[in-house]
């Protein structure tokens, strides 16, 4: 299986920080206000970043 | 991408005005999972909403969206739905605008049985103007009108649907993302007045006040609180003290009023 692909929309992102603490993975981590990817490579495609974020702001690509 | 919302929101409108970590977000998203599960046509479909951060939602959805006076969405809804009974219509806002000021119109939308779907963001507070208490406020809670505290019994909006004559009512949370868009989804399919409540964070002027450290605190809090229909079968009122119910708590046949105002229509003209 090959690695998702996360796409933030920096521009949605209001860092509300609810994707990182819900990802199983430790893949996504806070920069300041913004969210950012940092170990893509654990991305399980849960996608619960993707469900539970209240912004439109993070997308889990499969292919 | 488990669900593409981009065929439903309204092109150049995100980001939407709503804070960092709003529970109105995770609805929105909701709702449109359920529209999308239901196959509603885009034009066959009505949104209405009263005032408040959560009546703000119509504005981003690609439908039919009426934004109408503080707490009158169920009124202006009855409307649509008699005028133009083929159409999907539903209502969303807060807890302020539809138990509190709209608590009248709420009432008697569930006495009348009328075929519409509504979807009530409970949020314990009036997160637009600054944190007001709400009736749905906890008692003992701080809101910016309680400092030391709610002295009010809270209503339980549910048992107020269920008393008023909705004939569906269901309750969940804003952590329990999926089965948002699975109980509008009955909602939408079931014919009379259904009521869903979603009990949803508000963090910039509820969770501050009352100790939240953040927003993934105050999901945390909906998780150990919520209690599903069957297992709060088995338990006792003690237990359930503090407690939010989720799931469908209330579901029954009775003729829809659209419908009988029909027949009323043509035995009046068959006179
Ligand atoms: C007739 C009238 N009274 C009061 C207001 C002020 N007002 C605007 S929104 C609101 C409360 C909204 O609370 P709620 O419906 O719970 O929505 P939330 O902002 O919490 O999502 C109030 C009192 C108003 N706009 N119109
Ligand atoms: S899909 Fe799951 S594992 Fe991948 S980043 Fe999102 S939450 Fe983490
Ligand atoms: S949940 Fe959404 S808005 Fe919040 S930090 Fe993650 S991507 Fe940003
Ligand atoms: S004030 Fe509360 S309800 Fe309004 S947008 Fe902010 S978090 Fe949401
Ligand atoms: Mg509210």
């Amino acid at each position: 299986m090959s690695t998702p692909r996360i796409e933030v929309i920096e521009q949605y992102c209001k860092g509300c920080s609810i994707c990182v603490e819900f990802c199983p993975t430790n893949v996504l981590e806070m920069d300041g206000f913004l969210v950012k990817v940092v170990r893509p490579e654990a991305c399980i495609s849960c996608m619960q970043c993707e469900l539970r974020c209240p912004d439109f702001a993070i997308k889990v690509h499969k292919d | 991408m488990a669900f593409d919302y981009d065929k439903y929101l309204r092109p150049g409108k995100l980001p939407h005005i709503w804070c960092p970590g709003c529970g109105h977000g995770i609805v929105l998203k909701g709702l449109l999972r359920a529209i999308d599960a239901c196959q509603l046509e885009k034009n066959r479909t009505a949104i209405v909403s009263g005032i408040g951060c959560a009546s703000r939602l119509p504005g981003y959805v690609d439908f039919n969206t009426l934004h109408t006076a503080h707490g009158r969405a169920a009124a202006f809804a009855t409307g649509i739905k008699m005028a133009q009974p083929h159409m999907n219509v539903l209502v969303v806002g807060g807890d302020g605008d539809g138990v509190a000021i709209g608590g009248n119109h709420f009432i008697h939308a569930c006495r009348r049985n009328i075929d519409m779907t509504y979807v009530i963001c409970n949020n314990f507070i009036y997160g637009m103007t600054g944190g007001q208490f709400s009736p749905c406020t906890p008692t003992g809670d701080k809101a910016s009108t309680t400092p030391y505290g709610n002295p009010d019994p809270t209503f339980d909006i549910g048992k107020l649907a269920i008393g008023a004559g909705a004939t569906f009512v269901a309750r969940t949370t804003a952590f329990h993302a999926t089965q948002i868009d699975k109980l509008i989804a009955e909602g939408i399919r079931h014919k009379g007045m259904a009521v869903i409540e979603v009990l949803d964070d508000c963090p910039t002027t509820y969770g501050r006040r009352n100790k939240f450290r953040s927003v993934v605190d105050m999901m945390k809090r909906f998780k150990e609180l919520a209690v599903p229909v069957a297992k709060a079968a088995t338990m006792s009122k003690e237990e359930l003290d503090g407690k939010f119910v989720t799931g469908i708590l209330h579901r029954e046949e009775r003729p829809e009023y659209c419908e009988q105002y029909a027949q009323l229509v043509k035995r009046a003209q068959n006179l």
